[in-house]
């Protein structure tokens, strides 16, 4: 066990992908520079200019060439800079990575991870901090992935890679460096469509995943104060969604508290809901609650904070479900 | 390798034409002394932590003002996030250039009559709108031009060629002027595209495309006057390629030692856009210390104020993140705008 944070779990996690020479990867400043997060830091060094490909400005060019070297027999890792600077590739993602195995009747496939930098919580100029997770979770023949710690985030990924199937792979910008944890030295993978109950509890429980992880921590510590006992759930993977997980603890506390930072509506915490008020109705004692950014633009440095959920927001959450 | 357009030499020596009296050229040198005394300034601000990251455009001035500097008020402006130099020269306030560093939203509105979007932080995407705002113009019977500044790395993107593409095919009054800095962050600009030169794509859509000195601000003002003109006249788009270089990092955020060596930047140094102006002048008797220092105090004085005023805007309230997504808030917005200020004061 080392402990690293995010940035270097993931780090780790590609230098091990790249052991398998069907591996590339691709994307804007990934290589000399080790990409703006330095996620690929020394990668190029180590694998070389045909493993580790820095691009021009082209995200379309990205995705459309790991699409087709996927499609050729080998493992793309794409990089999208930042979440909002990847809706020039969007048409490559909808309409050809996430259909060619129904269009071709599983002859050819796609298998191709992106990597998607998300969220707010930096400051950064505009586009910088979004997370629209939802669309691409929007799009059938996608999986769509979300770590919230180093271990996760290098277990998914290595599990990306080997999946059959496109991957988006998100990675929380706020946690890269904030997220420390213990990281096995042994390669080992995360199953995709696991959600996990990161703090098992008996009154309400708290769904969330990637970044917003940091609040629902923090609001269970702050509500153990006020002996309400939360369980925290990591939704881990958004797509294909685990149902079943979900249900096992809502049934059981009978309250749930779904955060995002996207916004509210159509976000995904609405199909969480959704889920939730479909199979485990009966079970409930009060009403599911999302705490989610708002249905606007996500707001520059200065006035980020009213946007991104706070844990007071998710506090406050929690004990009007308590009251009911 | 195609011709590069050059009228001052680095020396300062005309080795061309120039295209305006000395009086223009000294207002193009307080412009551009102005313009760099800001770009200090906003980098060190940032360095204070008053401002987000910021981008410098130094050693980029001459291509900004001098690409502008003919421009009417009529006439449209859809720049980049490197471009503060060109949108100031055509009348976006420094306070809101800095508002928008500082990370405030109300740096995106310049004031009415100001025909200058704000910043374009996707890189490409804005190409195609000054392709629209021209055609726009046109279909309005106005002679009105609109010109577009972008970087070499967004050559790259689909967006270059769907903008050059149209604005070939309907002959719309659209200059494209590609600042080729060299860099796109860390990659430099023989990793955005194999052809020899950015300006002569502009054959591939039929347009006239012209290879400029771009640290040359007659040259520039040149080259851009002539395309506004024939825009103007209805003669069509123009792609020019300002050769320059980016002197500081990408960003403040940015560690340039990464990619690049220090000899690079102490090369491009030699070729200052600022210094060869100011030894023309010099030479044709219209500069003096006294006068240098007359426009650095204007220039520092303007730009405090703007310091100033950008730092005591009231903040930014929660209410006002919903205020301007729609003409008026939607019923269902407007609960979110009275629960996001509840929580604020929560
Ligand atoms: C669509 C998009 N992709 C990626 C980015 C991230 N990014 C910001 S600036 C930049 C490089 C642009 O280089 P260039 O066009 O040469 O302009 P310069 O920064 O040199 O002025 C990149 C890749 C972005 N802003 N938008
Ligand atoms: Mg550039």
């Amino acid at each position: 066990m080392t402990e690293l944070n995010m940035a270097q779990a993931l780090n780790a996690a590609l230098d091990r992908a790249l052991a398998d020479e069907r591996v590339v990867l691709l994307g804007e400043d990934i290589g000399q520079t080790g990409g703006v997060f330095r996620v690929s830091d020394g990668l190029l060094e180590k694998h070389g200019p045909d493993r580790v490909i820095d691009t021009p400005v082209s995200e379309a060019g990205i995705v459309g060439a790991a699409y087709g070297m996927a499609v050729a027999g080998l493992r793309p890792i794409a990089e999208m800079q930042f979440m909002g600077f990847s809706y020039p590739a969007f048409d490559q993602i909808i309409s050809h990575v996430s259909r060619i195995r129904n269009r071709s009747r599983h002859r050819f496939t796609a298998p191709l991870v992106i990597r998607v930098p998300y969220g707010a919580g930096i400051g950064a100029a505009e586009h910088h901090s979004e997370s629209t997770e939802a669309l691409y979770a929007h799009i059938p023949g996608l999986k769509v992935v979300v770590p919230s710690t180093p271990h996760d985030a290098y277990g998914l990924l290595l599990a990306a890679v080997d999946d059959p199937d496109p991957v988006i792979f998100l990675e929380p910008i706020r946690l890269y460096r904030s997220a420390r944890g213990e990281v096995p030295e042994e390669p080992y993978t995360v199953p995709i469509g696991t959600a996990k109950v990161e703090k098992p509890g008996s009154d309400v429980t708290i769904i969330a995943y990637g970044s917003m992880m940091r609040e629902a921590r923090a609001a269970a510590t702050e509500l153990a104060q006020s002996d309400i006992d939360a369980e925290l759930l990591d939704v881990r993977t958004i797509i294909p969604f685990d149902t079943e997980t979900v249900l096992e603890s809502v049934t059981r506390t009978g309250r749930a508290v779904v955060v995002h930072e996207a916004p509210r509506t159509a976000g995904f915490g609405a199909e969480i809901a959704a889920q939730i008020y479909e199979h485990a109705f009966y079970s409930l004692l009060a009403p599911v609650e999302r705490v989610t950014g708002w249905d606007t633009v996500v707001p520059l440095r200065r006035a980020e904070q009213h946007y991104v959920p706070s844990v007071g927001r998710v506090v406050a959450a929690v004990h009007r479900v308590m009251e009911t | 390798m195609t011709e590069m357009l050059q009228i001052l030499d680095v020396d300062g020596t005309l080795v061309g034409e120039s295209p305006v009296d000395d009086s223009v050229t000294r207002g193009l040198y307080e412009a551009m002394v102005t313009a760099r005394i800001f770009d200090h300034k906003a980098t060190a601000l940032q360095r204070q932590g008053r401002l987000a990251t910021y981008a410098p455009y130094e050693g980029q001035e001459a291509a900004q003002i001098g690409a502008v500097a003919m421009l009417e008020p009529g006439d449209w402006l859809v720049a980049s996030y490197r471009d503060g130099a060109a949108m100031q020269s055509r009348g976006y306030p420094w306070t809101q250039l800095l508002l928008t560093r500082t990370g405030d939203e109300r740096g995106g509105r310049p004031p009415a009559g100001v025909n200058v979007l704000p910043p374009s932080i996707t890189v490409g995407a804005h190409m195609v709108h000054a392709v629209g705002l021209a055609w726009a113009e046109s279909l309005k019977g106005t002679d009105a031009v609109a010109m577009t500044m972008f970087g070499d790395g967004a050559t790259s993107e689909g967006d270059f060629h769907e903008a050059m593409n149209f604005a070939g095919v309907y002959q719309t009054p659209t200059i494209f002027v590609c600042q080729n800095n060299g860099w796109a962050i860390s990659m430099p600009r023989a990793r955005q595209t194999a052809s020899e030169t950015i300006a002569q794509k502009a054959d591939g859509y039929g347009m006239p495309g012209e290879l400029v000195d771009g640290n040359d601000v007659l040259a520039m003002y040149d080259a851009a006057a002539r395309a506004v003109d024939r825009a103007r006249r209805g003669e069509g788009p123009t792609l020019i390629e300002a050769v320059t270089h980016r002197i500081r990092g990408h960003t403040t955020a940015d560690d340039d030692g990464r990619y690049r060596s220090p000899e690079e930047t102490a090369r491009w140094a030699e070729r200052d856009p600022l210094e060869r102006v100011r030894l023309y002048l010099d030479a044709a008797g219209v500069w003096s210390r006294k006068w240098q220092e007359e426009i650095e105090s204007a220039a520092t004085a303007a730009i405090e104020a703007a310091v100033e005023e950008a730092e005591s805007l009231e903040p930014f309230t929660a209410e006002e993140i919903f205020d301007a997504m729609y003409a008026e808030v939607p019923p269902p917005l407007a609960i979110q705008r009275r629960r996001a200020a509840e929580a604020g004061l929560a």
